[in-house]
């Protein structure tokens, strides 16, 4: 069996971020880039069917040159080989689901793990995206999977509880938090990680249906008023959100 | 030019949720404003308050109706309502940002070829097009952008359209029997905890941080947000330390939220977390440490200790 795990390559989630002089991309400066944390869920859960029933387990990322390191990343923690989809180009979430559908598609494989979302463009629907254009099956938001023979039984979360999908293989699976405990790369795995193959594919991103306009910092507040350092403070604060805040 | 919006609007259990409201208002709204028809469409078996809808702008609406299509199924849902949106010959498609809407719209978004933005938290219009304001980052960071594809999907986050009052209007709901639904992926059973407000659909919310020190102390941030009808929520820390689920989780590896109302309770402030929860109308911090960064990006503060002034706070908010 193969299983795909998609893994991105964005800003740590304790990175600042500040805009670029062109308002079209972020100021790397000083920005250090991990694996998405999602991704480690996606991952750990091909690793759990690979040891337990076996699997090849295939990474695909696509981006530039910078990110093998992430790929090399997924590949310390167990996988067997990485697909990097090389381009620098601006993408939005379907050109890049078009290019990783491409890549399932030559590798023939019939399950699929990403993270629910990559902590960077925010979207959510990398996942879906290609289960659609694939004509697989998905489940996102994945907090439990099980797979017996060709048949899937998850739980997704949803507002305030879980559902339990039913589905069948082929299929792609987005993780949540909470799917697993990701294990840590040993020593061993980092070094034999080094050994591994990283396929490198110059490709070209189709047509792109989202302009972006400009990226903008949030509109920062002005510091508030600390009110008190105790309780004593509590009439005012309670007058303050009735009368001059008004949400209560 | 745009043609007709069409706002999915989602019931879990029968029941129609109030996000889906607040994309109506904004999809007659927009409609409005754009000259062009609107319409309402909701996809499920029975359904008790259907005609709440129609208090907030809408008077087109239609049900989908289909036993099978009772409990939410990804292939069900798209299947029928991709279809439907090429019936009615809508190009605007208008969902609230919901667990449902996240899994469904990319899905419609391939069998429709349109283009999508998710999780908008504003959208204007600039020369007859809607411009979709979204953040990125976990709301470290803004993007504008145009969709470009003659098909437009946008996904709303919750609060950004408040709901206010509605106009008591009562519309004629159209049904329409579907038939044949593709059950390739189905869900068989909904663990729901009803009377759990979640943190991305409160427009109050409580949380708690490492400062609460135990799970066991979240009880009083439990009774403070049921007071308000309000939701709790976690830090990271205190999800990671085992207090609270992940699903309480707000932040950049969490939920990403705007209500209105927003009481940190013994939460530094980590970058990550203040990402999440920056864009609520107002914040209040109640932390020991009065150089927290917390501090920085709340309306009003109490620099004291949590376990004085919460309880004080719930008493005075009974009175």
């Amino acid at each position: 069996m193969k299983i795909v795990v998609c893994v991105s390559h964005v800003p740590d989630s304790a990175a600042k971020i500040n805009i670029g002089a062109d308002e079209k991309n972020i100021d790397q400066n000083g920005v250090s880039f991990i694996l998405n944390p999602y991704d480690e869920f996606a991952l750990e859960e091909a690793l759990k069917i690979k040891d337990s029933i076996g699997a090849d387990v295939v990474l695909v990322s696509v981006g530039g040159d910078e990110v093998k390191e992430t790929i090399r990343k997924g590949l310390a923690m167990g996988a067997d080989s990485g697909i990097l989809l090389k381009t620098n180009a601006f993408r939005d979430s379907i050109s890049t689901a078009k290019l990783i559908a491409e890549e399932i598609k030559l590798q023939e494989a019939n399950l699929v793990f990403l993270g629910k979302q990559s902590i960077d463009g925010d979207n959510g629907i990398v996942g879906q995206l290609v289960a659609e254009i694939l004509g697989f099956n998905s489940v996102s938001v994945a907090v439990s999977f099980n797979l017996n023979g060709n048949k899937i039984v998850a739980e997704r979360e949803i507002e305030g509880g879980r559902e339990v999908v039913e589905t069948s293989l082929p299929a792609v699976i987005t993780a949540q938090k909470g799917l697993n405990d990701p294990r840590y790369a040993s020593l061993k795995g980092i070094m034999a990680a080094k050994k591994k193959v990283i396929d490198e594919k110059e490709v070209t991103v189709s047509e792109i249906g989202v302009e972006l306009i400009r990226l903008k910092k949030p509109a920062q507040k002005q510091a508030g008023k600390i009110l008190g350092k105790d309780s004593s403070a509590i009439p005012e604060l309670v007058r303050l959100l009735k009368e001059e805040a008004k949400v209560i | 030019m745009s043609n007709k919006i069409l706002v999915f609007v989602e019931q879990r259990n029968g029941e129609i949720k109030k996000s889906s409201l607040e994309a109506v208002k904004a999809g007659s709204l927009f409609a409005e404003q754009l000259g062009i028809s609107s319409e309402a469409v909701v996809i499920g078996n029975e359904i008790t308050n259907l005609n709440s809808i129609s208090n907030y702008g809408i008077s087109n609406i239609t049900h989908l109706k289909s036993a099978d299509l009772a409990l939410y199924s990804t292939t069900g849902y798209a299947q029928t309502l991709s279809e439907y949106a090429k019936e009615v010959n809508a190009d605007l498609l208008f969902f609230a940002n919901s667990s449902m809407a996240k899994d469904l719209a990319p899905h419609i978004a391939i069998q429709l070829d349109t283009s999508l933005a998710m999780d908008c938290v504003e959208l204007n219009i600039q020369n007859g097009e809607i411009i979709a304001t979204r953040p990125i980052y976990g709301g470290k960071a803004l993007a504008e952008v145009k969709l470009t594809k003659s098909t437009k999907i946008f996904t709303i986050r919750p609060n950004t359209f408040p709901l206010g009052e509605g106009n008591g209007t009562n519309a004629e709901v159209k049904i329409k029997e579907i038939l044949n639904v593709n059950l390739a992926t189905k869900v068989t059973e909904l663990k729901q905890n009803n009377d759990k407000i979640d943190v991305a659909e409160a427009s109050i919310i409580v949380s708690g941080g490492r400062g609460l020190q135990a799970a066991d102390n979240f009880a009083m941030l439990e009774e403070l947000a049921k007071i308000m009808n309000g939701a709790v929520g976690a830090s990271r820390a205190a999800v990671d330390a085992g207090w609270r689920p992940h699903g309480d989780q707000v932040g950049q590896t969490g939920k990403t939220v705007s209500p209105n109302l927003y009481i940190a309770v013994g939460i530094s402030g980590a970058i990550q977390h203040l990402a999440g929860m920056r864009s609520s109308k107002y914040i209040v911090a109640i932390n020991k440490d009065s150089e927290a960064p917390i501090f920085a990006a709340a309306d009003y503060g109490i620099a004291g200790d949590a376990f004085e002034i919460v309880p004080k706070l719930i008493e005075e908010l009974k009175k």
